[in-house]
């Protein structure tokens, strides 16, 4: 079967096992004689390809939570949960010394600031572990960092700096994919050079006097990198999203955003207006039956049609590793005719043989993505996002942003940055530098990903998403992972409650271009070691892929504000 | 070829044509331009391109290639283009490179971070102090942070769009006062206390703030915090006090409205301040007490989920406080630079100054509206070309028209710097006076 590129959903095709795809977005998985290998060694690869729309296999797999881990993850927050209790009537009566901050003698008969149960999971679970969390570092934010030491004598309510500095820590949490965090090179010396000539800050907005040559320099590259007619950007990535969607739609349009979009997506959806409908992450039956809900009932009460109906979704999604499916999500968008809102804050420069980002790494033209927003914080280790895509669409936005009108523009040696590096990575600065970070990361990411696999540990996400998390599920190896980590001069990130659900919380491992096959082996040898000492290896090759689980019943949220 | 049917129904129409009535065609006639009109018409109309700045935009700069002196970047203290702040910067990057790569919880705290919270706190005279990487995301993390639905709070109308987006994202009854009115505030409270005391369950619970700004941005005016604080007390409502523009500016030592009243600092629940100012930086800050301030560290939307502020501008900051304590006689001679160019401003045909004479940063509105907002805009921006014809850089206050809650009228911004002498004073003023009388008489 001959994929077509950019195949429309709606042609009847076979496929190989004599299914009739007819004529929806259907996704089923096939067993490809390649992996019937792998089978054999007790792994299923599934590989699903949808009427040609892939042209590469999408493999991606988030393990099922083994049913004794749960149990013990519940029972351990339960324990937690009763000491938090004692504890705190302890505090209550005086028998254990109060360390937090108080109010005011003078304001103790206003109403309270915050809520005694708001703040529980802070004092008795969060304040346990963390010092894994907040590390101070003082050098570049490469491969290696150097971390101020912090001791505390109080069970972390406060902090102490011993003065020492642990050095050279294999920096395994920073977001430098492409290695372009360097104190050295040339990015560094153009950004000193417009730093000397422009200064540090601006003082201005883009719309008053704040709009420099620089930035509309800047403007063009990020256009001609993206592919697309126009770009325009921003001074924090955050705010990007924050101020721009409430531009673009408002009260009687509406947004299907992704279950687990970020927090910027979820105010900039919020304060817009719009009704917000979510779809289960990443599955697109769910997507279609909000499409087709969408049109065939309208607006909810007077059942007029949807003004604009635009879907947020993110090229790899930062806690989960996966990376969306962007053919279908594109052929869904044509035949319903909605708008697609692309966050690539963290695809940017990370997928794609050029690193273009997620619509490269799919081979799909970047006009059919109406809004492409992205971040140069990652990738181009700068700050800042921007917005591409048509001609009108961003002069629009030139007069219609929040940011536009009422926030200061991009500082001028961080434009530098961005500029320098950007144009390192299209291969204009006459060095090959970019390609080859681009592909040492990829390799990178395969290599770290495979040798996690092999060893027994549950990873979720896309083969090929720089973002690798590792599952930990039970909240007294958080700390502890965090913890031997470091002893063992690895630095990494975990996360718990409430960015992730109750008992997934995970470590997150961000890889780079930076990282040489050395640092790999070295940080996968004491992660190995430190899964032995925690019993982190908890796989058992049962890799069941997100799609297999029965639809039932969307959730959606509709907020009238 | 037409069969005789079709050409005896063509002759009826014809016919009809001639037997209408003149009133009937000409409507035709009308309907039909105006339908062809509408077919290519643009939907929407795009504002004009902004002015493009091409040299750094420092005292003297060059806008659409002209050269003029500053008349129109916050750049209130000079430190934009101070050789101490670039070096410090230069040796920041040198040490750090650009970006975080990350933020605040995950491997993106710097040293350098540590540094300025703290000498910020210190320089304030409060406990702790927070830093965020971009000054419209400081207030507009701060309330959503605290206040939350079923919370009242009471703003001022001339409130900016930082504080307005901010209230928007935290869902809470938002109570505007007249700007500056403190019985118009003092009515609202006094009605809550009433709804209070129907409910007596329900206020326990409910928290109460009062969000001003020190020198409020739209209008340039100073709030009046003694009272504020009295009210305070009072009615059991917290403060939050946007220090924006006055943060560098009023008081002997620059650290804002509360020194210029002298008013203990504690009074207040929470200062937040942006460093595009003054500080001539990128970001923002909270500073407070640790009780306020250490809460943000976790629900504070754009600290949590953003990457931290690059050190190279938090090293520039620093340095910035290290000149501004060094020589606390710059705010002095600013003050001096402010009235002497509000005096100068005074008595100009069709213009009137709204703000202080101790606001660095007013507006000049048209005496009379000429009823349409866009005719204003227009004459408005006939005075701001022709002023940069003659070499100072003027602009307009921008707005979003459709978003504001309490739309200002159009206005020319003036803002005053330290490093403006006072023959380009004199000079600004009299170019202002000699175009205004041009374009407007």
């Amino acid at each position: 079967m001959r994929p077509e590129p950019g195949g429309c959903c709606c042609r009847r095709t076979v496929r190989a096992n004599g299914c009739v795809a007819n004529g929806e977005v259907r996704n089923g998985y096939v067993r490809s004689t390649a992996a019937a290998a792998a089978a054999a060694a007790g792994q299923i690869h599934h590989v699903t390809q949808n009427g040609g729309l892939y042209k590469r296999p999408f493999n991606e797999a988030f393990e099922e939570t083994p049913m004794l881990v749960a149990v013990l993850t519940y029972v351990g927050y339960g324990v937690l949960t009763l000491f938090g209790y004692l504890r705190d009537f302890l505090r209550y009566w005086r028998i254990e010394k109060c360390h937090h901050a108080t109010e005011r003698e003078e304001q103790k008969d206003f109403v309270s600031l915050y809520q005694d149960f708001e703040n529980f999971y802070t004092r008795n679970l969060y304040m346990r572990i963390r010092d894994n969390w907040n590390r101070p570092i003082c050098s570049v934010p490469g491969a290696r960092v150097d971390i101020m030491e912090r001791q505390s004598h109080d069970y972390n309510w406060s902090f102490k700096y011993t003065g020492n500095i642990i050095k050279g820590v294999i920096n395994m949490g920073s977001y430098n994919y492409l290695g372009f965090a360097r104190n050295t090179g040339s990015c560094q010396e153009a950004a000193a050079k417009v730093l000397e000539e422009y200064g540090a800050g601006v003082c201005s907005t883009r719309q008053e006097i704040g709009n420099l040559d620089k930035h509309e320099e800047l403007e063009e590259l990020v256009a001609r990198f993206l592919g697309v007619e126009a770009a325009m950007a921003y001074g924090m990535g955050f705010a990007t999203n924050s101020m721009n969607i409430p531009a673009l739609v408002g009260k009687g349009c509406l947004i299907l955003s992704d279950e687990l979009n970020h927090a910027s997506l979820v105010l900039g959806a919020r304060l817009s207006g719009a009704t917000i409908r979510i779809f289960k992450h990443n599955n697109m039956q769910s997507l279609e039956k909000l499409l087709k809900d969408a049109i065939v009932y309208g607006q909810p009460r007077t059942r007029r049609p949807w003004k604009k109906i635009l879907i947020l979704v993110e090229g790899i999604y930062s806690m989960e590793g996966s990376i969306v499916r962007l053919p279908e999500v594109i052929a869904l968008k044509k035949k319903y005719k909605a708008y697609l809102y692309l966050d690539e804050a963290h695809s940017i420069g990370a997928l794609g043989p050029t690193g273009r980002g997620v619509v490269e790494y799919f081979g799909l033209d970047p006009e059919d993505v109406d809004v492409m927003m992205g971040t140069f914080t990652k990738s181009f280790g700068a700050s800042g996002g921007y917005i591409g895509g048509k001609k009108e669409l961003i002069d629009y936005l030139r007069t219609h942003s929040h940011s536009a009108v009422y926030a200061t523009s991009l500082s001028p040696p961080v434009v530098e940055q961005i500029i320098t590096s950007m144009k390192c990575i299209m291969g204009q600065d006459g060095t090959s530098l970019g390609k080859e970070c681009v592909q040492q990361l990829a390799e990178n990411t395969r290599y770290f990903r495979r040798r996690l696999k092999e060893m027994g540990f549950i990873i979720y996400g896309n083969e090929d998403s720089p973002v690798v998390p590792l599952m930990l599920y039970m909240p007294a190896k958080i700390g502890a992972f965090g913890r031997e980590m470091l002893k063992r001069n690895i630095g990494v990130v975990v996360v718990g409650f409430p960015a992730t659900p109750i008992i997934e919380s995970r470590a997150r491992f961000c890889l780079s271009a930076a990282h040489t096959k050395e640092i790999l082996d070295t940080a996968l040898k004491e992660i190995d070691e430190v899964g032995d000492l925690l019993q982190l290896k908890y796989s058992r090759h049962r890799l069941v892929p997100l799609l297999d689980r029965p639809f039932d019943e969307t959730t959606y949220e509709e907020t009238e504000d | 070829m037409a069969t005789a049917t079709e050409q005896w129904v063509l002759v009826e129409m014809v016919q009809a044509l001639y037997e209408a009535p003149a009133y009937h065609l000409i409507l035709e006639g009308i309907l039909i331009l105006w339908i062809i009109r509408l077919l290519f018409s643009k939907t929407y109309k795009l504002q004009e391109r902004s002015d493009l700045t091409v040299k750094p935009p420092s005292h003297k700069i060059v806008v659409n290639g002209k050269e003029c002196i500053n008349f129109a970047s916050f750049n209130f203290l000079g430190l934009l283009d101070n050789p101490r702040v670039k070096a410090a910067a230069l040796a920041s990057l040198k040490k750090y490179g650009v970006g975080t790569c990350g933020p605040r919880g995950f491997y993106g705290t710097f040293d350098v971070h540590l540094d300025l919270e703290d000498r910020l706190a210190k320089f304030m005279k409060t406990e702790e102090a927070i830093i965020y990487s971009y000054g419209f995301a400081t207030i507009a993390s701060a309330i959503p942070a605290y206040s939350k639905r079923g919370d009242i709070v009471f703003v001022d109308r001339a409130a900016c769009f930082a504080i307005q987006k901010g209230l928007q994202a935290s869902r809470s009854d938002i109570k505007l006062f007249k700007h500056n009115d403190m019985a118009d505030l003092e009515r609202l409270l006094k009605e809550q206390e009433i709804e209070d005391q129907k409910n007596p369950r329900k206020a326990r619970v409910t928290r109460r703030f009062i969000v001003v700004e020190g020198l409020y941005m739209n209008t340039g005016t100073i709030c009046p915090l003694p009272e504020l604080v009295k009210l305070k007390y009072k009615y059991k409502a917290r403060i939050f006090l946007e220090e924006s523009l006055s943060f560098g500016v009023l008081g002997e030592h620059g650290r804002g409205v509360t020194e210029h009243y002298g008013i203990n600092i504690d009074d207040i629940d929470l200062i937040s301040a942006n460093m595009e100012n003054a500080l001539a930086s990128i970001g923002g800050f909270c500073c407070g007490r640790s009780f306020v301030i250490d809460h943000q560290r976790l629900s504070g939307q754009g600290y949590c989920f953003s990457a931290s502020l690059p050190p190279l501008l938090a090293a520039a900051a620093i340095e910035a406080l290290n000149i501004m304590e060094e020589n606390p006689g710059i705010f002095a001679v600013l003050k001096e630079k402010c009235g002497q160019i509000h005096k100068a401003l005074q008595g100009i045909s069709g213009l009137k100054v709204v703000g202080e004479s101790l606001s660095p940063a007013f507006h000049l509105q048209l005496e009379e509206s000429t009823g349409s907002r866009e005719q204003d805009v227009r004459l408005l921006q006939e005075i701001v070309d022709q002023c940069m014809n003659r070499s100072i850089a003027l602009t307009q206050a921008r707005y979003l028209e459709k978003e504001e809650k309490c739309l200002p009228p159009p206005s020319i911004r003036v803002v005053v710097t330290v490093e403006q002498t006072e023959e380009e004073l004199e000079r600004a003023a009299s170019t202002i006076k000699e175009v205004a009388q041009a374009v407007l008489l």
